[in-house]
């Protein structure tokens, strides 16, 4: 097991350097400077900004820039936020775990929607329910989630309000009823992004399902007089979640999507709606950071998937 | 093949079946399609969409930027059937004519991500050497990108560079139909990989290969008519996709200006005003979700007409 881990961590590695590569690239062809700022304040003299420019390396050839922005993020040097005045990996260390709580909880709402209702519409494939279920996923994933989140505003917050629509960090409250604001400012997101991602994870399910329920050795299982609940949940799922596992970790780039739309609608602190007001704010340095965040959260999560696929299925033996 | 299978228990009414059956390809895929009624219905739904934001313009003629305060956030009406935005803008106008443009970015970009796609697809596929796993690998790159991250990250690095090059307006379609279709093609390069590298093995393509047909004969004659099936599904399903990527832009303020009414824009304006004017917002959010909802059904329904692996 240790082995496969650290041969799944190198095989990380190049990954995330050609995604690096990718961003620097990306960063380095735009058009604009940024000290643009600076060139157009006639309070800084063109002696500093030119030795400022030197100082900084920007005249450098491109990838010598790469290794010195890699190696400055590498060794936790993010860079400063022009707007905000702080360091950036304080700024997203800040606002990180409320995007991963949203996640997080997004992910098990959509888990606990699409494995029942997929394995029970797989069980009665093209019965009714299997129907309604397969139209009503149609429905979830191509309502998009702003229009979801505007949606539900509109329901339960103006028309029946019930929940906020604004998340506040800051709720001056103590004990129970702490926790009590914070459940229902957390419902709407989560019940957004959750419902559009259990929507197609539905999809998944049932037919990883479908392929599993028609082999042999259900039938075995059922012939040698196991109960039904016994052969569903530890023959037929059981085996059916390791591709599901594989789906969920390659559907992780379109949660971080939603989860940026989610966090812009409620407004919550996260590192999506960062990302947002730093792009309309101009702070290159703090936008650079929070998509290489993101990419590293992707690969961090496909790693998991790894793992966890090693875990379910032990016919991929630890080499 | 499902055919012969078919006809042998009852000879004669299976070979009556197959001169029926045997009409063209195309026609043979009609009568698939058909099954799946909800596409069908899809497809009315969405060609009445596409004939109302291509001819609806000149059959409703407010102008898109008509300010008229005294309609201010007015509700639906004979007078305006969508209801007014805060400038008392009529707003069926700026939806026909947004429609074009999430249309025209959705259908761009879908033709994007396939022609990439196919072309980097059929390399690979094509290959026996280190290019198809490079490709390949570049493919797997890309896929674990955060897309709509990387999305906003190219838009507000080139935004102002091709704003100045080809306007405000031609500069963002531009960039949004290049970044929206350069982030999609992954998908379709796999699928026209894998299914070069199982149909260029096959006797056919052997036949002409031993006939002396060229490399590009063989792909372009032989292989890549018999790849298109899937490639047209996920097309369709691009479509859908690109439209949700634009829509997502634009409602996070950061894909057309505010003079170029997009759906996705409209819903970006509308959104401090839902307590006021919910009507503002619901109705380019239903638009955009009667088009996506309906492509991903016609998508479903061809991915069941396109197989013929699949009986019906």
């Amino acid at each position: 097991m240790g082995l496969y881990l650290v041969r799944r961590l190198l095989i990380a590695i190049p990954s995330l350097l050609g995604i690096s590569v990718v961003l620097f690239m990306v960063l380095a062809l735009a058009p604009g400077d940024p000290f643009e700022e600076l060139a157009t304040n006639p309070n800084v003299p063109p002696q500093v900004r030119m030795a400022l420019r030197l100082k900084f390396g920007l005249d450098d050839p491109v990838p010598v820039r790469y290794v010195h922005w890699l190696t400055a993020m590498l060794s936790g040097d993010w860079g400063f936020s022009f707007v905000s005045r702080v360091n950036v990996d304080q700024l997203i260390m800040q606002r990180l775990p409320a995007t991963l709580f949203v996640i997080g909880a997004a992910q098990l709402l959509a888990l606990a929607i699409a494995l029942p209702v997929g394995i029970y519409a797989a069980m009665r494939p093209y019965s009714l329910f299997d129907q309604i279920a397969n139209t009503l996923a149609f429905v979830g994933f191509s309502l998009p989630t702003f229009f979801t989140g505007l949606l539900f505003i509109l329901l339960f917050s103006i028309y029946l309000d019930w929940l906020p629509f604004v998340y506040r960090a800051d709720i001056d409250a103590t004990g129970w009823r702490w926790y009590w604001e914070h459940v229902r400012q957390a419902v709407m997101p989560i019940a957004v992004l959750g419902l559009f991602l259990g929507a197609s994870l539905t999809r998944y399910v049932r037919s990883a399902v479908l392929d599993v329920i028609r082999l042999d050795y259900v039938t075995t299982a059922r012939a040698k007089g196991l109960g039904e609940r016994t052969v569903v949940i530890k023959h037929i799922v059981r085996n059916a979640l390791i591709p599901v596992v594989t789906l969920v970790a390659l559907q992780m780039p379109a949660i971080f999507g939603g989860a940026i739309v989610t966090e812009q609608i409620f407004r919550i602190p996260g590192i999506g709606s960062l990302l947002i007001s730093s792009i309309l704010a101009n702070d290159t340095p703090v936008v650079m950071a929070v998509t290489f965040v993101f990419a590293c959260l992707v690969v961090l999560f496909n790693l998991i998937a790894d793992i966890l696929y090693g875990w379910l299925d032990p016919r991929i033996t630890y080499r | 093949m499902a055919g012969s299978t078919r006809a042998l228990p009852i000879a004669d009414a299976g070979l009556l079946e197959e001169r029926r059956r045997h009409l063209s390809p195309g026609l043979e895929a009609w009568r698939r399609f058909r099954r799946h009624r909800l596409a069908v219905a899809s497809v009315a739904i969405l060609l009445t969409i596409v004939a109302a934001v291509v001819l609806g313009p000149w059959l409703w003629r407010l102008a898109i930027n008509d300010i008229d305060f005294a309609a201010r956030l007015a509700r639906p009406s004979w007078d305006h059937p969508f209801g007014t935005d805060d400038l008392g803008q009529d707003l069926l106008a700026r939806m026909l004519y947004g429609g074009r443009i999430s249309l025209a970015v959705g259908l761009a970009a879908m033709f994007i991500a396939t022609v990439v796609g196919s072309i980097v697809g059929a390399i690979a596929g094509m290959s026996r050497g280190w290019i198809g796993s490079a490709l390949m690998w570049l493919a797997d790159l890309f896929l674990s990108l955060p897309q709509l991250p990387l999305l906003l990250l190219v838009i507000y690095l080139f935004r102002d560079g091709l704003r100045v090059l080809l306007g405000p307006e031609g500069g963002v379609f531009v960039l949004v139909v290049i970044v929206i279709g350069g982030l999609r093609w992954m998908p379709v390069a796999r699928l026209v990989r894998a299914q070069f590298l199982s149909l260029r093995e096959r006797e056919f393509v052997e036949a002409a290969r031993a006939l002396g047909a060229s490399r590009m004969r063989q792909v372009v004659r032989h292989i890549l008519p018999n790849a298109l099936g899937p490639v047209i599904v996920a097309g369709t399903i691009d479509v859908a996709a690109a439209i949700i990527a634009e829509s997502t832009l634009s409602f996070l303020g950061l894909g057309f200006p505010p003079d170029i009414p997009t759906w996705g824009r409209i819903l970006y304006d509308a959104k401090d005003y839902l307590d006021l004017a919910p009507h503002w917002a619901l109705f380019p959010g239903a638009a955009i979700f009667l088009t996506v909802l309906s492509i991903n059904f016609i998508g479903d329904g061809l991915r069941d007409a396109l197989d013929p692996r699949r009986v019906l």
